[in-house]
């Protein structure tokens, strides 16, 4: 009897200690197909790891981002990972707001990581985020249309290819855009296409010293080509499409051709959702002949805020979730062309991958083609492709893309529009002490 | 004649506020037809005829369990209603009564406060909840919303007191009863329509806070506001799925709002017609 109670009392007591051990950590994350089926999957991680609960917290990108910044600068200790982008991760990185990741394990394989994508998550070469997915810009065009108007679509277009297509595949008559482009205002909207979009032609944000360069021809020279092209070839209403609305219109059929997110492919590919389904093909983004192309580069990561109490447990789901193993498992379960692209490069060079994502290699290409710490033709003081990676960024990024949207919703002229921004850029970096 | 007049006048009235009210209600129905489409159906232009399939609804619950967010909702509406009501009573009660001199002005002044945006206070709110351990817990949120919806409680309490003759009140003083008995068995009874109204009121206003409930919390207060916010997504359209998200959160205040009405606009319009 007193044995019985003993063993009794024995377990019930280290299953207290168990429950006690087993603690939650919180992941803040977006609504993005990729996360939405990591979340699925979780039954993996937990039995695996059974003294770790998930706790999943899903928000709209602004929502996210805002709460996480507001979270991570006061120490709020509310999220033990985060999905941020590589646009926060080196301004974090360097305020010590983020653990650097040398925790992941010994078959995680730090080197497998795309470099352009692993170069934008590191500072002073270390890591501080794993990309969960990551994605560059290239062109997606309606393949029938093309034969249509007589063309046929290189590998790699130049921007006069991609205007003398986009005029001839037009025809508003039937409601098809020659070419659909980002038009909202934002920095992670328009300007994100247009950053990428003027390194093609030599622009930049800033020279060597910070001085803003929208004064500067290059610039003026992207944004007069847009703003035609959008004229002549865009939809009706294109200061205030997204990625979301130019989706939407591309997979009715209301685009020749659409240059975005390299993540889109899987949309407009896919025959349950779109309408053009068999009709897509890929090409690299475009350029000018002077050595750089308009694609840009973003890695959606998982990082872990300094201020959490359980970072061993995060380092764990971190691991997890950016491993090599979590690759296999999505494909045991959801087939190869649902693996999270544009993160390691064995993906790519597997062959049961290469065949259920047609658009595999043109990504690859597109990702290798940027580079963050040499986004343009000519030198930089800043690192990013499509954004400046500085915290003033988002705030001036925002401003100068209302500037531009509003040129092309036509309330102001191409010249108003720069003189304006080189205005706001320079008011801006006077007073962040970037320049006197 | 004149009564045939009044007859097409009516109708065209009636026709008038039918259409008014359709356009004002088109919103919440076409995202209800919205929410019954695949998301193909969904992105394929303007139709009002669904296939019917309750797919998104599967997967909405699949993603994240509703009953957890709606439980919160209740209990953060009507817990925040009930403390508003507790603090707003006696302080209409005292402005109506026995005004002072400076009344109307607090009564201004309590209203001016619903004027400032609410980010301004973003990060001294967020400060104090974090000192005091609040972040994520549904009491810190259940007095957010209580200050924040209390000048309208006040407001509309002060007003429906307002229109109580303040004789009643000093013949129950009269009889002898005690400011307890004054407030328990003659204002209450005569201020029930008028609470009723407000309680309805606010427990809507609270239910569709999207500032502070999705800014305040993450897992364990998250109400239904928080479940809808995370359907939106960057990359991807997700309509027929959003849709039935919203469908989910606002169908418990939609039918309370349907059953009460009569007492919702009674509340509403009290006093503004004599």
């Amino acid at each position: 009897m007193k044995l019985r109670t003993l063993t009794l009392g024995l377990l019930s007591a280290s299953t207290l200690a168990f429950a006690a051990h087993a603690e939650s950590i919180t992941i803040a994350t977006v609504n993005n197909g990729d996360m939405v089926r990591m979340q699925t999957l979780t039954d993996d991680f937990t039995a695996k790891n059974p003294d770790i609960q998930l706790q999943w917290v899903t928000l709209e990108e602004n929502v996210l981002r805002e709460r996480v910044t507001t979270d991570i600068a006061t120490k709020g200790g509310q999220y033990d990972v985060m999905t941020i982008g590589t646009y926060e991760v080196p301004i974090w990185a360097k305020q010590s707001w983020l653990l650097p990741l040398d925790k992941l394990g010994d078959d995680y394989d730090v080197k497998d990581i795309i470099p352009a994508i692993a170069g934008g998550l590191s500072v002073d070469g270390k890591l501080y985020a794993a990309p969960f997915y990551g994605e560059s810009s290239f062109v997606m065009y309606r393949k029938d249309l093309m034969e249509k108007a007589g063309l046929t679509m290189p590998d790699a277009p130049t921007w006069d290819f991609v205007k003398q297509a986009a005029e001839k595949m037009t025809d508003r008559a039937n409601g098809v855009n020659g070419v659909c482009l980002r038009g909202k205002a934002g920095w992670g909207e328009n300007m994100a296409f247009l950053t990428a979009m003027s390194n093609s032609f030599g622009a930049r944000w800033f020279d060597e010293n910070w001085k803003p360069q929208f004064d500067q021809p290059e610039w003026k020279n992207t944004l007069q080509f847009y703003v035609d092209l959008m004229k002549a070839a865009g939809p009706e209403g294109a200061s205030s499409n997204g990625f979301n609305e130019n989706l939407a219109l591309f997979q009715q059929g209301k685009c020749g051709m659409w240059i975005d997110a390299t993540v889109a492919a899987s949309f407009v590919s896919d025959p349950k959702a779109s309408t053009v389904a068999d009709k897509v093909g890929y090409a690299l983004a475009p350029d000018n002949g002077l050595g750089k192309r308009g694609n840009w580069l973003w890695a959606w990561s998982l990082a872990i805020p300094a201020g959490t109490q359980k970072a061993d447990a995060a380092q764990k789901f971190v691991s997890w979730a950016t491993s090599k193993a979590y690759a296999e498992l999505v494909a045991s379960k959801e087939g190869w062309a649902n693996v999270p692209p544009g993160t390691r490069t064995s993906l790519y060079a597997n062959p049961e991958y290469q065949k259920a994502a047609p658009f595999a290699k043109m990504t690859l290409d597109s990702i290798n083609a940027a580079d963050p710490t040499h986004p343009t033709v000519k030198p930089v003081p800043y690192v990013g492709v499509q954004f400046v990676a500085i915290p003033e960024f988002q705030g001036l990024g925002t401003t100068v893309g209302q500037l531009f949207s509003a040129a092309l919703a036509g309330q102001s002229s191409v010249d108003d529009a720069l003189k304006q921004a080189q205005d706001a850029a320079t008011a801006t970096m006077t007073e962040g002490g970037y320049i006197q | 004649m004149a009564r045939a007049v009044s007859t097409q006048h009516k109708t065209i009235a009636t026709a008038a506020a039918w259409i008014v009210a359709l356009l004002i209600f088109f919103p919440i129905l076409y995202t209800i037809i919205t929410s019954f489409k695949s998301e193909q159906e969904a992105i394929q232009g303007f139709n009002l005829f669904p296939s019917g399939t309750t797919e998104s609804y599967t997967a909405v619950e699949a993603q994240s369990g509703y009953f957890k967010f709606f439980l919160n909702s209740v209990f953060l509406s009507v817990g925040s209603t009930i403390l508003a009501l507790l603090v707003a009573i006696p302080a209409a009660w005292s402005m109506a009564f026995s005004p002072g001199k400076w009344t109307k002005d607090i009564l201004m002044w309590m209203l001016s406060t619903k004027m400032m945006p609410a980010v301004a206070v973003l990060f001294p709110i967020y400060l104090i909840f974090r000192d005091t351990g609040l972040l994520d817990s549904r009491i810190g949120l259940m007095i957010m919303l209580m200050l924040i919806n209390l000048p309208i409680v006040v407001w509309m309490l002060y007003t429906y007191f307002r229109e109580i003759p303040g004789e009643i009140l000093e013949a129950a003083r009269m009889d002898g009863a005690s400011l307890w008995n004054e407030i328990v068995y003659v204002l209450t009874p005569m201020a029930v329509p008028g609470i009723a109204s407000t309680m309805l009121l606010n427990i809507i206003l609270a239910w569709n806070e999207a500032f502070w409930t999705i800014r305040l919390t993450t897992t364990e207060a998250a109400p239904l506001t928080a479940f809808i916010s995370s359907f939106s997504s960057p990359q991807g359209l997700f309509w027929a799925k959003l849709s039935a998200a919203s469908t989910l959160a606002i169908a418990p205040i939609l039918i309370m709002g349907w059953f009460s009405q009569k007492q919702l606009v009674r509340g509403l319009t009290f006093g503004a017609v004599k």
